[in-house]
């Protein structure tokens, strides 16, 4: 069972996204994700003050057999990175949404939200498996 | 046997030598004089300080911890590991060729350049196109300057196309050189015969198609029956062939990719030709072409001028120059060593061998494996570890266990539209007692998945070292030797 | 099936039992799925099989038809170089666990090669001072252009500088290279035998992903690198270096003067000239460019048991997991020229190669003085290591003639790829001897003076 967490926003590509008061939020991947992806050996995070586009490329994950990209759910500047993820990349395994987060960006389009699935929807998709 | 897991460095003392270099017979000059002072080294690098035969007991230890063709059988799917002939050795050794130097004059080099002249006539004649060019050193260097040519050719036709098709079963090379080459890939999906679905190709072949790569036979062993109407989709939309010789030992002496409709071809040496892989290189990856696209080939050219080898740089549509010098000459000669050796009629008969070799081996593991594509193969088969999973146990593991009887596994998990892959190449060189006792392994190791899956999970056993931790090493890398760092684990191990 | 060949061991018994086992009667029936139409007809239009011996025979007489080093002392380098390689290298690469293996995919059976590699990429960042080395590239040539590569995708800048003090081969390959993404390369100016700083000054702006240089420079020039950096950093641009690796034994190592990423061919240690190839190219980057870097890296790890070994690592950068979205499409390495190279670099040892580059740049130096004292110009300003170019009255074409008539193979002519063609760039390695050199200085007098 994958785990998810209630009060987080989803996309398609498994991203999640955590509001953490006015524009700006928290993204990660989901437990789905890192699940899929195996054992998490680097990540390739944007830089802070970058720009980061909806639905487009920010960044990278490497497991030992594969590479992913990561798709930002939002748009906006990123005004945060998770810099322990440079030494210690399995904590995306182990706390995907906690010690695992990616980046923190403010946004400059929170209508873009509107988009992004719930937990229940979230749950739905990747049960259906229409991934 | 006591083990020996030291590395060079570990066994260096200071003041050992391993060569005899001459004393200076002219004045001696004080680096101090000549150089200023911040481009002078302050500290040495730390290489190795041995004596000879420590030299040569490490070096003998590695080789001891390594299989090669030489040690046994080597299936492994698309890399064509048959033998490595002793003679182009010796040949390429010969310091009439070994100790020539690349920018000498032409009339100094007429052996070598007539050498190179003649291999180009030679593999043209081999793949049905009308010149090669023999500079790209490896497939993928071939794949690369193929589809640069593609770009020239277009360019001087006032077209720009930029996508390049690849079927879904394609190496990963194809779509990475269409990338460096500038192009975006498209992928075709294969049909249920594991065949390209000339339907689906009709789809995405349009205005904008630049070429289609194609290896025939393809990356699961089966000819590409309909070769010729796949070209003529192709070319009615004005995009060209690219033939991925990769499979190319299935072929000799049979067809050609020129009669099967391809513009340009590039031939894997290190694979059809028996110039050895060297543990991953140097190849060499020869490209053939069509007539239309002889502007853009390489420079430097090897003509012939009468009774003269020439250098030729005077291509104004040339791509320009894609690697040093004139290719990997000393590989080229291995190849054309080979292909003197051999003849025509030898190298037909290392297809039918090929080929007859791999449908034997086919049969025989069938009913013990998954057969997505049970029909006639060319050099190579796929079968899949479905089966197997579904007990527990997948195509690693069996791959492994492998090692425990002195082989070196299939390729594994290639192509990516198989599931648990395993592709097999027993190649024309190997002797059906060895095949016979290979499959009989294979058979055994089937077995032990139903009734002893641990014997398969836990392998290998008997190899100097067991199964390695590939993502503590993408996670924390160690890629060099540092006195600091091995002090550090010394310490650790003390420790525990 | 007819004649029989060495290495086909099938007799006709095999053939049958397994015709039979196919329950076929003919190999034919196995290409029945070749469409008739592109069959071939006849065999191959090739020259006939020849039997070993002849084969032999045939080969020594077309590799005689070479002129050798062996026979004919060469002060030809420009990139290729006539060194010493100690026995012991080629009795170690001709262990045929290492030459006939393919890339070690199965690191269990492969800790041989693994290691040897290990070792290889330690010792290339001895040499050029940098963190990471890979396991090696085609030849130093497309390894310049891969470096260049790197940097205009990590600096998503889309321009290169490039020295035309660089290799002429490196920079027609850097050309060639560039065409595919489509970034510019820039050439910067000579002033002199050096790269010209006020040039590069002028030329590199905040789309300048890169400034790349050689070290010696094509004329055998030592390029201030120090200089050179300091103007890359006013722009961000990453510097690259091409290091030919013997030198490095006596010059300071690039990664100390500020290079992030370092190429280069390691001909010079182990290898042999081959009519230029193969040789082996080398890669190395500051850590930062770890995971940018193309082609195989080994790492080390350990076993279940916590047993030392060694596996190629950091392959989510490569072809066969990223494909479309690979940076490089480079699939091999050179894997046994590298061996050759660290066996090399073994029996040479933490002083031998220091001796063996003194030795170049003393040869050289003596050269190029006998040459001042016999009224020569050496065109270099710059201090050389082991080649330099010097001004001829005549055409180096002619003198090259005269040369070789007197059993010498001359140095490199300047006129192709500068249009200098009164000018020869002349290599001088340890393997010239004093008397060589004075040879070649007395046939040039003569032929320039008669």
């Amino acid at each position: 069972m994958t785990k998810v967490t209630t009060n987080l926003l989803y996309s398609k590509d498994h991203e999640w996204v955590l509001q953490l008061g006015g524009n700006r939020v928290r993204i990660g991947i989901s437990d789905y994700a890192q699940n899929q992806l195996g054992d998490i050996v680097f990540v390739e995070n944007p830089d802070s003050d970058d720009e980061v586009t909806a639905n487009e490329t920010m960044g990278t994950i490497e497991s030992v057999k594969t590479a992913s990209e990561i798709y930002s759910p939002v748009s906006g500047t990123v005004v945060s990175v998770n810099e322990a993820l440079g030494d210690e990349p399995e904590m995306i395994n182990e706390q995907p949404y906690e010690a695992g987060w990616l980046i923190e960006v403010e946004m400059s389009n929170p209508e873009e939200l509107e988009s992004l699935l719930n937990d229940g929807a979230y749950q739905e998709f990747v049960r259906k498996g229409d991934v | 046997m006591v083990e020996y897991n030291d590395l060079i460095f570990e066994i260096s003392r200071s003041g050992r030598v391993g060569s005899s270099l001459p004393e200076s017979d002219v004045n001696k000059v004080d680096l101090q004089d000549k150089f200023p002072k911040h481009l002078i080294r302050d500290i040495p690098a730390e290489l190795p300080e041995v004596s000879e035969l420590q030299l040569v007991r490490h070096y003998t230890a590695l080789s001891n911890k390594n299989h090669g063709i030489d040690n046994g059988f080597y299936p492994l799917g698309s890399c064509t590991m048959k033998y490595n002939p002793k003679i182009n050795e010796d040949v390429a050794r010969l310091e009439g060729f070994s100790r020539i130097h690349p920018y000498q004059p032409a009339e100094t080099a007429q052996g070598a350049l007539q050498l190179l002249y003649e291999l180009q006539e030679e593999l043209a004649v081999i793949t049905g196109m009308d010149a090669v060019t023999l500079q790209p050193s490896a497939g993928a260097q071939g794949e690369w300057t193929g589809l640069m040519m593609v770009k020239a050719y277009l360019k001087e036709k006032g077209e720009t196309r930029t996508k390049v098709l690849v079927p879904d079963s394609a190496h990963g090379t194809n779509p990475a050189s269409a990338t460096v080459a500038g192009f975006q890939t498209v992928t075709i999906p294969s049909n249920e015969n594991g065949l390209v679905d000339v339907e689906e190709l009709k789809k995405h072949v349009d205005h904008d198609t630049a070429a289609l790569m194609l290896t025939n036979p393809n990356t699961l062993g089966l000819f590409e029956k309909e070769i010729v109407e796949i070209a003529k989709v192709v070319h009615e939309a004005g995009g060209l062939l690219y033939y991925d010789g990769a499979n190319a030992n299935a072929i000799l002496g049979k067809t050609t990719p020129g009669k099967m409709g391809f513009d340009i071809v590039h031939l894997n040496l290190h694979k059809t030709f028996t110039t050895p892989h060297g543990g991953g290189g140097p190849g060499a990856g020869p490209v053939g072409v069509k007539k239309k696209l002889i502007p853009y080939l390489p420079v430097p050219r090897i003509e012939k001028d009468e009774d003269k080898y020439v250098i030729d740089f005077n291509q104004p549509l040339s791509i320009g120059r894609v690697k040093g010098y004139y290719g990997n000459f000393g590989i080229l000669v291995r190849a054309y060593t080979y292909i003197r050796t051999m003849g025509p009629e030898g190298l037909r008969q290392v297809s039918e061998s090929a080929v007859l070799h791999a449908n034997y081996l086919r049969k025989k593991l069938e009913p013990y494996f998954e057969a997505p594509y049970s029909q006639i193969c060319k050099h190579e088969f796929v079968l899949s570890g479905s089966k197997q999973k579904k007990l527990g146990v997948r195509t690693l593991d069996m791959a492994k266990r492998l090692l425990d009887f002195g082989y070196h596994p299939p390729t594994i998990y290639f192509p990516l539209n198989v599931e648990e892959c395993l592709m097999i190449e027993p190649t024309e060189t190997e002797s059906k007692e060895t095949m016979d006792a290979f499959a009989d392994v294979m058979i055994q190791i089937a077995k032990e998945v139903e009734n002893n899956p641990d014997v398969v999970l836990e392998s290998p056993h008997t190899t100097v070292i067991g199964r390695l931790d590939e993502v503590q090493a993408a996670r924390q890398p160690i890629l060099r030797y540092t006195k600091e760092e091995a002090v550090e684990i010394d310490k650790e191990i003390v420790k525990s | 099936m007819t004649a029989t060949y060495r290495y086909l061991p099938d007799t006709k018994q095999d053939q049958e039992e397994m015709l039979a086992f196919l329950d076929i009667s003919s190999v034919d029936e196995l290409f029945e799925d070749i469409p008739p139409e592109i069959r071939l007809k006849g065999e191959l239009n090739i020259p006939d099989a020849i039997p070993e011996p002849q084969l032999m025979k045939k080969m020594h007489k077309l590799a005689s038809q070479n002129k050798n080093a062996n026979e004919y002392p060469i002060f030809l380098g420009a990139g290729t170089y006539d060194h010493y390689i100690p026995s012991v290298v080629n009795h170690m690469i001709s262990r045929s666990e290492f030459y006939t293996a393919y890339t070690p995919y199965q690191p269990e059976i492969s800790q041989g090669e693994l290691q040897a590699i290990f070792e290889f990429q330690t010792m290339v960042c001895e040499l050029t001072g940098m963190d990471v080395a890979n396991s090696s590239m085609y030849d130093g040539f497309t390894s310049l252009a891969e470096a260049a590569s790197l940097a205009v995708a990590s600096t998503r800048r889309s321009k290169v500088l490039v020295s035309k003090a660089v290799h002429p081969e490196s920079r027609a390959i850097l050309n060639t290279v560039a065409g595919g993404p489509g970034y510019t390369v820039e050439e910067i100016n000579l002033a002199g035998d050096c790269t010209d700083l006020e040039s590069l000054q002028a030329q590199i702006d905040k789309d300048t992903a890169a400034v790349i240089v050689q070290y010696p420079n094509f004329f055998g020039s030592i390029e201030d690198l120090a200089e050179i950096k300091n103007i890359a950093d006013t722009t961000g641009a990453l510097f690259i270096v091409s290091a030919n690796p013997l030198s490095l034994a006596q010059l300071q190592a690039p990664g100390k003067l500020g290079a992030d990423i370092v190429v280069g061919d390691m001909q010079p240690l182990g290898i042999p000239m081959s009519f230029g190839g193969p040789h082996c190219g080398y890669f190395a980057v500051t850590k930062k460019f770890m995971r940018k870097v193309p082609g195989r890296i080994v790492g080390q790890t350990a076993d279940e048991q916590g047993k030392r070994g060694f596996v190629l690592t950091l392959q989510a950068r490569e072809q066969h997991i990223r494909r479309d979205k690979a940076s490089s499409n480079i699939c091999s390495n050179q894997a046994l020229n590298a061996l050759a190279s660290s066996i090399c670099m073994t029996a040479l040892g933490k002083q031998g190669i220091r001796d063996m580059a003194q030795l170049n740049i003393e040869k050289a130096d003596y050269m190029a003085k006998r040459l001042q004292e016999k009224g020569f110009v050496v065109a270099n300003e710059a201090p050389f290591f082991n080649e330099f170019v010097v001004d001829l009255p005549r055409p180096v074409k002619e003198v090259n003639t005269k040369l070789l008539e007197q059993g010498i193979i001359g140095g490199f002519d300047l006129g192709n790829d500068y249009g200098f063609d009164h000018q020869m760039l002349i290599a001088v390695t340890e393997q010239r001897t004093k008397e060589e050199i004075d040879q070649f200085i007395n046939v040039l007098e003569a032929s320039v003076n008669g």
